[in-house]
């Protein structure tokens, strides 16, 4: 499987590397590099399914932890949506009081302090003292 | 060597300077903790921290970034000696002996030997750098283009050799991480590649989102919804100090570690890894008693601890003489000197005494700290280990989410990392190292643009990378390790990279 990925993705690459002027040999162009680089992966994904038989197949891998991952990935994608529209405070309190009561399970009321605290303590460490901006949102919050 | 000391006392008066020990002594305490931290190692830790290092100048930045690195390797061994969790994959070796040492009695001992283990180590091979360093890049100014696209495409190659399981895979993963690094601007005739009208991409991927992606994020994703660590042990103080026969047991060693670190942490690829490994081995053929390995053995703890703090020493040989980092940590800390405005490379000691020399010199005096932090701290450390992992995964993410954004102030990296994270997971599950992608989109700008000047240098003939002594050699080189990579998928046996990836595995069943 992973074998076909990486040829998949060569073959977009290639077709993508058409609207790119390839130069020649003498001055390569910018699609110079990333066609050889994709015709390279295009081999390595193709002795990877020629020898296909050494890797683990996708489904006799354990993924008993797939919710979780789930979780994480949609709370990561709100963040990174949230982040500039309700500022970091509120979107990183958000998402940990929803790790931590929904997808942990922990009581409401330590979810909420611990989530509120957090997202405040890390914006007063890194944006007030170490001076790194992080964004504020709309609202300003 | 008169002038190597004169430039080292210069050093020392940089590096005991009030502000520059400060900022060795605050990277040292976050590095343990980054170390002590399952699911944050110390690549993903400097890249998070870096946004962090901002305000402060080129030298006092380095010299924090450095001490987050070796802390994080120090830091690792507790994890590994009282959970028997690796705090960062370089400790899995740490794991057995430590915990089984752990077991019957003699954590304290065991954290005892791999501090002053670590410490002799970190200590020593620091002083190889200092020594093979200067020479090294005044040698590397007779490169030319051609010299530079070899040297990359060999460091890419032995990374490849030397990592775990199939040379195969890994050189798919470097495929793929050069692939990522072309995204962007070409330098060359400014033409924007696969950037889809994204402004950000402009610049292209940068390396932070990659590697908290695939080292931070992939790592909360398989491990969050894992049942509950063990319990941690707690050594008492009393307990701390080795026994004379602990001691007589683990002077060789430790210097055996400290010589093979140094010696493979020279060389491209995860070489803190590689040199716990290949010291493990090593300690269980010299031992006498070999059947006490795996069950408490003191060279299992000392060797591997050792040989990982030298290779973080021998890492930055490469990259500090010749700009060329020989893996993912090295690429990251390179990726942080050029934010501070430094270019490592053969002209960095000429240019920049004060840098290069201060930040040897507190490399020494980080060495010490993390003696003194580690034996009476250890219990303070530990008690961060007693947070349910269920409450500290949502933390460590939150700090990925701060960190990969505020590098450049952009959602865009937020989404790479994402991206990066489900990428890393999968690979992870089909059994890929993700270290090559990190290596291959910080060499990618490099090696096309060395390969591009070699082409316009010879009118269009690859025969330059073959009249040229130095490239042609390291050619050849590259050329020798691929046959070597082919050899057990003619002979259909184990090499020693397909034992280290069983080894590997077995560990984590365990």
């Amino acid at each position: 499987m992973a074998g076909a990925a990486l040829v998949a993705l060569a073959l977009v690459v290639l077709w993508e590397s058409r609207a790119l002027p390839l130069g020649s040999l003498r001055n390569p162009g910018p699609a110079y590099m990333p066609v050889a680089l994709a015709l390279a992966l295009l081999g390595f994904g193709a002795l990877l399914i020629a020898l296909g038989k050494r890797t683990p197949d996708v489904s006799s891998v354990g993924w008993t932890e797939w919710r979780h991952a789930v979780a994480i990935f949609g709370v990561c994608a709100f963040a990174a949506l949230a982040l500039e529209r309700l500022g970091f405070r509120v979107t990183i309190a958000l998402s940990l009081a929803f790790l931590l009561r929904v997808v942990e399970r922990k009581g409401a009321s330590f979810s909420l302090v611990l989530s509120i605290a957090f997202a405040a303590g890390a914006f007063l460490l890194f944006d007030t003292l170490l001076r790194v901006p992080l964004p504020r949102g709309a609202l300003g919050l | 060597m008169a002038e190597t000391l004169h430039n080292l006392v210069l050093g020392f008066s940089i590096a005991l300077s009030p502000p520059i020990l400060l900022y060795a002594f605050v990277g040292c305490v976050v590095g343990t903790l980054v170390g002590v931290l399952p699911g944050v190692g110390p690549l993903a830790g400097i890249s998070l921290l870096l946004p962090a290092t901002f305000g402060l100048d080129a030298t006092r930045a380095i010299v924090m970034l450095a001490g987050i690195y070796y802390g994080a390797m120090y830091g690792g061994s507790t994890t590994s000696i009282l959970m028997r969790i690796p705090g960062e994959a370089a400790s899995v070796m740490t794991c057995i002996d430590g915990y089984a040492m752990a077991r019957k009695g003699r954590a304290g001992a065991a954290l005892a030997i791999a501090a002053v283990g670590s410490y002799v180590a970190g200590t020593a091979s620091v002083v190889g750098l200092m020594l093979l360093a200067p020479p090294l890049a005044l040698f590397a100014l007779r490169f030319g283009p051609p010299e530079y696209f070899a040297l990359l495409v060999l460091g890419l190659l032995v990374l490849a050799y030397m990592s775990s399981g199939s040379m195969l895979r890994a050189l798919a993963m470097a495929t793929l991480g050069l692939l990522l690094g072309m995204i962007g601007i070409d330098q060359m005739t400014g033409y924007f590649r696969y950037s889809y009208g994204v402004v950000e991409l402009g610049d292209g991927i940068g390396v932070v989102p990659v590697a908290v992606g695939l080292f931070g994020l992939a790592e909360i994703l398989a491990t969050a919804g894992l049942p509950t660590p063990p319990q941690v042990l707690r050594p008492a103080l009393r307990e701390l100090l080795p026994t004379r026969q602990e001691w007589r047991d683990s002077a060789w060693p430790i210097a055996r570690g400290t010589v093979l670190g140094f010696l493979i942490g020279i060389v491209p690829g995860s070489a803190h890894i590689i040199s716990s490994f290949v010291s493990y081995g090593v300690e269980r053929r010299l031992s006498k008693r070999p059947e006490e390995f795996g069950q408490g053995a003191v060279a299992g703890v000392a060797g591997p601890e050792s040989a990982n703090n030298s290779a973080t020493s021998g890492a930055f040989v490469p990259m500090l003489a010749l700009g060329v980092p020989s893996g993912p940590i090295p690429a990251v800390m390179l990726a942080a000197m050029m934010v501070h405005g430094v270019s490592p490379g053969p002209l960095l000691i000429r240019e920049q005494p004060g840098l290069f020399w201060g930040f040897i010199a507190s490399m020494y005096v980080g060495n010490v700290v993390l003696l003194i932090l580690n034996l009476p701290l250890v219990g303070v450390f530990v008690n961060i280990l007693r947070v349910p992992y269920p409450i500290l995964y949502p933390s460590i993410l939150a700090f990925c989410i701060l960190g990969v954004y505020a590098v450049n102030g952009s959602v865009v990296d937020v989404w790479i990392m994402l991206l990066m994270g489900a990428l890393g997971y999968l690979l992870r599950k089909l059994g890929f190292e993700t270290a090559p992608i990190v290596l291959g989109v910080v060499l990618a700008p490099m090696i096309e643009m060395a390969l591009r000047q070699s082409l316009a240098m010879s009118d269009g003939q690859y025969a330059i990378f073959l009249t040229r002594p130095i490239s042609a050699t390291l050619l050849g080189v590259g050329l020798v390790l691929i046959t070597l990579g082919l050899k057990p998928l003619v002979t259909r046996s184990l090499d020693w990279r397909a034992r280290l990836a069983l080894a590997e595995k077995g560990d984590e069943q365990r």
